[in-house]
């Protein structure tokens, strides 16, 4: 059990974590991406600020009101979502009529202005968050060291985008959100508040995004780029897995992750671009994504 | 000719005034497509839209149901002015639509197709009863909705606005494309809803089977109602028709 294929195997084990953890994060973004534009029909390119506010009201969660990670889990999600209905009501609503472009333009025009007033405050070096006492040990697994928290991160991230696919397959909810996305003016004609209901869901999916930025916090350093440098990954993954598919955003999210690891230990110097090969070539067999309706 | 103005008016036994329509239009875009329609139609009554293709029947329903965004007149629905009010609001006051295209969704199963409008108002069907009026559609509880056949669709798409408690059913078109046999059955359906105290208003082009279901039909013309015949002056008035929609 030392060597896998001519390779250490606490390195391949170690990168495999890595690729799942990067895998987790990039599901939870690209499901929301998924969910938003579903509905919405807005390429959300201020997914990735969202993400960073996440981890920011975790960090003044913790340092200005000693709020610790089990409730920023919970409030800094509800904040940055709150956020997120304020930014649909006042500024996104006005877009849903006109071309994707205005869309894209405008949230790119946010997360420059959201990451810009970070900066600003916060600098660049990046704040540190610490492991919650909890989480912060390692479990020997033989083959490996597994932090806790690593492991958290996956597990979590693998209920919450089970726990979103349920709500949006199965429930009376998600029938509805599945309904509109097909043809919201029917579903508006039946009764239901379509509009009430879209500013909700991008709340909801900005939601997530924040839910991710607090697990990443105590990962990654808590700075203002974070974000912009997971996004760029996170809208191939879901041009890779298609558009509006909730599934597909999940698994290519997950999957790209590992291939990415594996690829660091097989060859390294492909591994910052084995997501856009990938994506290259699903565009040119499949260009409405491995799970997309064409 | 006095008997000529009240061939107009609603008929006074069919119960009180549901909806009146008055002085409606309506506009796509920049197109003016509804001139100023005048309806009037009765609790428990079934009346029917004529006309050629691009009168304005089906924008006539979309305009009472609020999707047209541009519209102008009255509409009064049980007293009340809706011709402002958002779409859904108009469905909480108690009106649907079962539009031209049916609106079935893909991604619902039969069941989830069923069960998406919300009740606004106690009083209509429940499950059983909606079973027992279409049993093909619980045989195909869990098939995806757009994989029923066409007639099971218009099915589905007339059954999903039973459940809700909607008096005023609005069914656009719901025999166009389908073998006699399922036209006759949507014929059975409108009967027995109207039986149970349900208010339809029916656009059609197959005026054969219009006079099997309806009260009264009005004639659409360029956006217009150009004439209301009442069902048994139907055989009367027969070259009227005709010349009307030139069949």
């Amino acid at each position: 059990m030392d060597d896998i294929f001519g390779i250490p195997a606490p390195l391949l084990f170690g990168q495999l974590l890595l690729g799942l953890i990067n895998g987790a994060f990039y599901a939870m973004l690209s499901l929301g991406l998924a969910v938003i534009f579903g509905l919405l029909n807005i390429i959300n390119f201020t997914h990735g600020a969202q993400f960073m506010m996440g981890a920011f009201v975790a960090w003044m969660l913790l340092n200005w009101l000693g709020i610790g990670y089990w409730w920023a889990l919970l409030l800094s999600p509800l904040i940055v979502g709150a956020i997120g209905v304020v930014l649909e009501r006042l500024l996104i609503s006005h877009l849903y009529k006109l071309d994707h472009l205005y869309g894209l333009l405008l949230t790119f025009g946010l997360a420059l202005i959201i990451e810009g007033l970070f900066r600003n405050y916060f600098g660049s070096s990046g704040l540190a968050y610490r492991i919650p006492e909890a989480l912060s040990d390692s479990w020997d697994l033989g083959f490996m060291f597994l932090p806790v928290y690593r492991g958290w991160v996956v597990v979590a991230a693998a209920v919450m985008c089970l726990g979103t696919w349920l709500v949006i397959e199965k429930t009376r909810l998600g029938a509805y959100l599945r309904a509109a996305t097909e043809n919201a003016a029917l579903v508006q004609a039946f009764g239901v508040n379509v509009p009430r209901m879209v500013t909700l869901t991008y709340g909801a999916g900005v939601a997530l995004a924040a839910f991710a930025g607090v697990l990443a916090a105590p990962i990654y350093s808590v700075n203002p780029q974070m974000g912009s440098n997971l996004i760029i990954v996170v809208f191939a993954v879901v041009v890779i897995g298609g558009m509006g598919s909730i599934m597909g955003a999940v698994l290519t999210g997950f999957l790209l992750g590992v291939i990415e690891g594996l690829t660091k230990v097989f060859w390294p110097e492909a591994s910052a671009t084995v997501v856009f090969v990938i994506m290259v070539i699903v565009l040119l067999v499949r260009p409405a994504g491995l799970f997309g309706r064409a | 000719m006095p008997d000529a103005v009240l061939d107009r008016a609603a008929p006074a036994e069919a119960g009180g005034n549901m909806l009146a329509v008055r002085g409606l239009q309506a506009w796509y875009g920049e197109s003016h497509v509804l001139h100023g329609i005048d309806i009037d139609v009765n609790q428990g009554e079934v009346v029917t839209l004529l006309g050629r293709n691009g009168a304005g029947k089906t924008t006539t329903l979309r305009s009472i149901m609020g999707l047209v965004p541009k519209r102008a007149g009255s509409i009064r629905f049980e007293g009340k002015e809706t011709i402002n009010l958002r779409s859904d609001l108009v469905a909480r006051a108690g009106i649907a639509l079962c539009p031209e295209e049916r609106g079935i969704f893909a991604s619902l199963d039969v069941t989830e197709n069923l069960m998406l409008p919300p009740v606004v108002r106690p009083g209509g069907l429940d499950l059983p009863t909606i079973y027992q009026l279409f049993p093909n559609l619980k045989e195909r509880a869990n098939s995806p909705g757009t994989k029923l056949s066409g007639g099971e669709q218009q099915m589905l798409a007339i059954a999903r606005i039973l459940r809700t408690g909607a008096r005023l059913l609005m069914l656009d078109e719901p025999t166009e494309g389908l073998a006699p046999v399922i036209v006759q059955q949507i014929g059975r359906t409108i009967r027995e809803i109207k039986a149970r105290g349900f208010t339809v208003l029916l656009v059609e082009q197959n005026f054969r089977f219009a006079q099997t279901v309806a009260d009264r039909h009005y004639v659409v013309e360029h956006g217009k109602v150009v004439d209301m015949v009442p069902n048994d002056q139907l055989a009367s008035s027969m070259d009227r028709l005709h010349e009307y929609l030139g069949v």
